[in-house]
């Protein structure tokens, strides 16, 4: 049982930052939801921005290293060419793979090389890795705005309904890039 | 008793049309990268990226500078949210746009 240290990456960058981001939408939600003047207390409202300010400021922190993990370390290996004429540069196991035929260690090239699965490239990775991007911009403005406004979100509707719509969409991002990475690391896994 | 002072939303104001225009850019800068290939070498920025290191760094650029610039503006002032809000959200649908695949390989 190991994994290799591309699999590790790919593994920290999907299964660890980006499902932390995924799973901690629903609690951060449900606090932003709830904080209204109208059904909680001012010290419950105290309480509920203190986890609010955690949530948010973790969320972001996680949002910008999955997609600065993804785009520059695992990202460069999912699009790394097959070398065509091994040449001295070439790594020695990049050779044998070529000369295998085998696509199999470069994952684009092994999905455009079927038109039953370059569609997972064409549409998926090509809107996965820009549509990603928007999460961590909106969750920081989300952030920074609740430890700015505190508890007057309890009472600013109009604010605290941009905010959860920001959010909203943060998620909404990083779920759309979150399904295509789990569906194309199925289709092309790295090694 | 203790008062509480309200703050002034233009900070807020400021945080939400900076994420839009940053939205905005990144969806431009990947319509330009496609449509123009001289663009797109311009964005690579690191070989091994590709020009997603140059359209992700630019918009990054652009939406800080933004923010910093709007927060300035902004910082005493009490504006209407509901616009500002409603203008960074068609900003920020156009940056989608601008990033689905099916719209940019029209250009």
């Amino acid at each position: 049982m190991s994994l290799t240290e591309r699999e590790l990456w790919a593994v920290l960058h999907g299964m660890c930052l980006g499902a932390v981001f995924l799973l901690a939408f629903s609690g951060v939600m449900v606090e932003l939801w709830g904080l209204r003047k109208e059904l909680v207390t001012e010290a419950g409202i105290q309480k509920s921005v203190r986890r609010l300010i955690i949530g948010t400021w973790t969320m972001a922190v996680v949002a910008w290293l999955t997609v600065i993990s993804g785009t520059y370390i695992v990202y460069p290996w999912y699009r790394a060419k097959p070398p065509v004429q091994p040449a001295a540069a070439v790594s020695a196991s990049a050779v044998a793979a070529a000369e295998k035929n085998d696509l199999t260690q470069y994952p684009k090239a092994y999905l455009m090389a079927s038109p039953n699965t370059s569609q997972w490239h064409t549409f998926g990775m090509e809107w996965k890795e820009h549509v990603a991007w928007f999460s961590p911009i909106l969750v920081t403005a989300v952030a920074f705005i609740v430890s700015r406004y505190r508890g007057q979100l309890a009472q600013d509707k109009m604010l605290r309904w941009s905010v959860m719509t920001l959010f909203v969409l943060s998620f909404a991002a990083a779920a759309v890039a979150g399904l295509f990475g789990a569906f194309i690391t199925k289709a092309a896994p790295l090694h | 008793m203790e008062t509480k002072q309200t703050l002034n939303n233009g900070p807020a104001a400021a945080a939400i049309l900076a994420a839009g225009i940053g939205s905005f850019a990144f969806g431009l800068a990947v319509c330009l990268s496609q449509a123009v290939k001289a663009v797109a070498n311009f964005f690579t920025f690191s070989v091994a990226v590709g020009p997603l290191a140059g359209k992700t760094t630019s918009s990054i650029v652009v939406w800080l500078v933004s923010w910093i610039i709007l927060s300035l503006m902004l910082k005493n002032r009490q504006v209407s949210l509901a616009k500002v809000f409603a203008a960074a959200l068609v900003l920020i649908a156009l940056g989608l746009l601008g990033t689905f695949p099916p719209f940019y390989d029209m250009l």
